[in-house]
């Protein structure tokens, strides 16, 4: 076999090496990467970053544009509007990632149990899963808040249970998409168990997408979250989670636009951010499975 | 005959990486240039390069490039679109992909005409059926309606031409216009383009399959790594080639070569092939009796898919199972590795009932039984490693799992550092040799071989049928061969089965089917089968009928 000629292999998919990811990045996208590094750190380590406290009532200096000082301008109590956004990222990206998590994982459980599942119980599912769709997120979070009452936990509910049918339909059709392969039929023509099938080619390959589905989700999820705080829904004033700043400086909108502004623009960039990187990746899985 | 088109060193590279190294040809209106070689020989580059369809980062020069007294070369998008469609037409290969989905194929020939200003809307439509009456699709008025996944494949192909041909171009390009079809079905279009040659336009055929060309060409251009390594007269190329690729290539077509002979050049990977011994006539690994699968179709009715199939298999012998796309030739081999329940009749392995058990006792079991398929990257976890794959077939009971994967790859003739490799990162061939390892890591004693080596080139699929042949050699292993190409099936098969919609049309040895075919389907079969005789040596081929397949039938004539 030594005499075979080696034809070229495809497109080349090879390790990834740290030099080879990095050299196709556009600049946006490495604008998206400052910025969501920016409010990790500042969802980590606030102080490092924030010039004041953003408790720190100082009335003299109320209403302030935004000067040197302070760059965002101040509110109404005085408070350092940038030292509160940066401050309002921990709030922020913790209802982002803990309602994307729940979310997930109802969607996991429903997507991969419709997906293996016979003709019934498949069906079954999906008409819950449909059930789910038809109510507004901002419906099942007027409902949880009237159960428990504002806060952040319902928040975290109302906007994970609230997205989570549309992840658990792609992740159905990914796990019916792969059990129907090729490489499932040949691992039953070698007389391999379904339970080794499911658990060692369905389950890994049904979740490959899933790092897509969070960064993307977790972007939606800080605006859900922001929105329903902004209408009182979630966390309240004083805090300064973001949705909850814009829900705050409503009053003074014409006297202080910043108040507004900045938080909004924390909330766009951030969700713009991830949904950059989230496509990203997206785009790098599916070239290489090609 | 005036020169309809001129190639001087033509040069094509895309970024630091040249594939046409200076190419120069020409051609004659109402001649056929074929142009040969295997995927990587930039044939297909050097089709595109004539329509401007080589893409954005292509650098392509020539000292001329010369079309019907135009230069093409620095020809704008807009200039090139005009060229295109008018003057020259162009048939892809697979015509599922290159038709709109969405889009009826009337509107797609129609758009080709609208492009270039041709008549009124009326006058269009009649241009239109006219040209599917003329490429023979049946019912041009009902068609003209229909979506490219509502036809067969010969059909989509013919939709594909008729596009091409629609404004009488001076030169048609047709890249492996037939490679994805039946017999049958490319005999047939073979057929059309032939008329489209006779009626004046020039013909560029691209293709690998050099019996296909014999029958097309007048010239033939043989192209490895971006060059032609040997060009002239169809004829003289393919009765006495002067290179050694072409040689080589020649060599690589099972159709020529009976059972037993070596397709590819070089030493053998065994040691020294043996003889094929006489089989010994004992009881039969596989035996199926009166198989039968019923499939719900669309409408509601049960289709019968496989019909009263029976065979058997005996140790160390190759039974063929030949039969156009449709007729069960796939659903039988499931069957007999009982990944789908028979409506009827059984399967026996070894002489033990296998289809009637239920699946938890035939786990244990299909150990004895494994499978190749057409295309093994869909077959492979695009996430594991060629070890992992191979590693994870082995018997649980494998002692030393490394050096079995070692020995499996030596095998089948992969290095050792093809072991750390994703099925991505492997050339087709490299990935059919790793299914061929994944099949005998249980050590099985029948492998079903389901159209092993369709998606591959010549001296590839070459190099894969003779490991096949060495290993059963070697193993003394038992293979159920599915295939659709008559050479394949000859070469391989000790008997053979002829299947045509799901029923067993003829079965016998190889040389008996082959060479004296008793059915009328088995002769038709054979007839469409284009051989290397050039053109002219033969009588004209007859269109093959009775039709095979019901769904591609009427033709039109010319």
């Amino acid at each position: 076999m030594s005499a075979a000629p080696i034809t070229p292999v495809g497109p080349a998919t090879t390790r990834v090496d740290v030099s080879g990811a990095l050299r196709g990045v556009r600049p946006g996208l490495a604008l998206a990467f400052a910025i969501v590094g920016f409010f990790v750190v500042s969802a980590l380590l606030p102080a490092l970053l924030a010039p004041y406290d953003p408790f720190d009532v100082n009335l003299r200096d109320a209403l302030q544009a935004p000067t040197l000082a302070h760059p965002l301008g101040t509110d109404q109590s005085g408070r350092d509007v940038l030292s509160r956004v940066i401050y309002g990222a921990r709030e922020s990206l913790y209802i982002g990632l803990a309602a994307t998590a729940l979310s997930l994982t109802i969607a996991l459980v429903l997507g991969v149990a419709a997906g293996l599942s016979g003709k019934f119980t498949d069906g079954v599912i999906n008409r819950f899963i449909e059930v789910l769709f038809a109510f507004p997120v901002l419906l099942l979070a007027l409902l949880f808040v009237t159960v428990f009452g504002a806060g952040t936990t319902t928040l975290i509910v109302a906007v994970g249970v609230g997205t989570a049918p549309g992840y658990a339909r792609m992740i159905r059709g990914q796990v019916l998409a792969v059990k129907n392969s090729g490489y499932v039929e040949a691992a039953g023509a070698l007389g391999h168990s379904y339970p080794r099938i499911v658990r060692r080619h369905i389950l890994p390959n049904a979740m490959r997408p899933l790092v897509v589905l969070l960064t993307l989700g977790v972007g939606q999820a800080i605006v859900w979250a922001s929105g329903l705080a902004f209408l009182g829904l979630g966390v309240a004033p004083p805090s300064p989670e973001w949705g909850a700043q814009l829900d705050a400086g409503r009053t003074y909108i014409t006297q202080a636009w910043w108040l507004e502004v900045m938080p909004g623009l924390a909330i766009v960039w951030f969700a713009l951010a991830l949904t950059a990187i989230g496509r990203w990746i997206q785009q790098r899985l599916e070239g290489g499975q090609r | 005959m005036t020169e309809l088109l001129r190639v001087e060193n033509l040069q094509v590279g895309f970024g630091d990486r040249q594939v046409v190294k200076g190419v120069s040809f020409s051609l004659e209106a109402g001649r056929c240039l074929a142009i040969v070689g295997e995927s990587g020989s930039g044939k297909s580059v050097t089709a595109r390069t004539l329509v401007g369809l080589t893409g954005g980062t292509s650098q392509v020069t020539a000292d001329t490039l010369e079309f019907d007294g135009r230069d093409l070369r620095g020809l704008g998008d807009r200039q090139w679109r005009d060229v295109r469609g008018r003057d020259i037409g162009f048939v892809l290969q697979d015509a599922l992909v290159s038709l709109d989905q969405l889009r009826p194929i009337g509107r797609e020939i129609d758009e080709a005409l609208r492009l270039h200003d041709y008549g009124t809307r009326d006058e269009r439509r009649r241009r239109v059926l006219h040209l599917l009456d003329e490429v023979g699709i049946p019912e041009p008025l009902l068609r003209v309606r229909q979506l490219p996944h509502e036809l067969s494949g010969g059909q989509r192909q013919r939709a594909l031409i008729a596009s091409a041909i629609a404004l009488d171009p001076k030169l048609v390009i047709a890249d492996e216009p037939t490679t994805a079809l039946d017999v049958t079905v490319q005999a047939r279009i073979l057929h059309l383009l032939e008329r489209i040659r006779d009626e004046g336009s020039a013909l560029i055929l691209i293709s690998h399959d050099l019996a296909v060309v014999a029958r097309m060409a007048d010239e033939v251009a043989v192209m490895r790594h971006g060059e032609i390594v040997e060009r002239g007269d169809a004829r003289e190329v393919l009765a006495d080639p002067q290179h050694e690729y072409t040689q080589a290539l020649l060599d690589a077509i099972p159709s020529t070569h009976s059972k037993g002979t070596r397709l590819s050049p070089g030493t053998p990977h065994v040691t020294t092939v043996p003889a094929r011994p006489a089989r010994p006539a004992d009881a039969p690994v596989l035996a199926a009796e009166g198989l039968v699968k019923r499939f719900r179709g669309p409408d509601g009715r049960d289709r019968t898919v496989v019909d009263d199939v029976s065979f058997t298999l005996s140790a160390g012998e190759t039974l063929g199972v030949v039969g156009e796309s449709g007729s069960g030739k796939t659903t039988t081999a499931r069957l007999a590795l009982a990944l789908t329940e028979a409506d009827g009749g059984r399967v026996l392995l070894n002489g033990e009932p296998w289809s009637e058990l239920p699946e938890k006792r035939r786990r244990g079991r299909r150990r004895e039984i494994s499978v190749i398929y057409q295309d093994p990257l869909s077959s492979f976890d695009p996430r594991w490693s060629v070890e992992r794959i191979l590693a994870d077939a082995l018997p649980s009971d494998a002692r030393d799992p490394r050096k079995r994967v070692a020995e499996l790859l030596d095998l089948v003739g992969l290095e050792d550092e093809h072991r750390a490799r994703r099925p991505l990162q492997l050339s087709g061939g490299q990935r059919q040799r790793v299914a061929i390892a994944r099949a005998l890591a249980p050590e099985p004693s029948v492998i079903v071989c389901d159209e092993p080596v369709s998606a591959l080139d010549v001296s590839i699929q070459a190099q894969v049928l003779d490991l096949l042949t060495d290993l059963q050699e070697q193993l003394g292993l038992s293979y159920l061969f599915i295939s659709h190409d008559l050479g394949v099936i000859h070469h391989m098969s000790d008997r053979v089965l002829v299947l045509n919609e799901g029923k067993v049309v003829e079965t016998g040895t190889a040389d008996e089917v082959f060479f004296a075919p008793k059915q009328p389907y088995t002769r038709a079969l054979l007839a469409a089968l284009p051989t290397l005789e050039p053109r002219g040596e033969r009588p004209a081929m007859p269109e093959p009928s009775p039709t095979p397949s019901s769904s591609d039938t009427v033709e039109v004539s010319a």
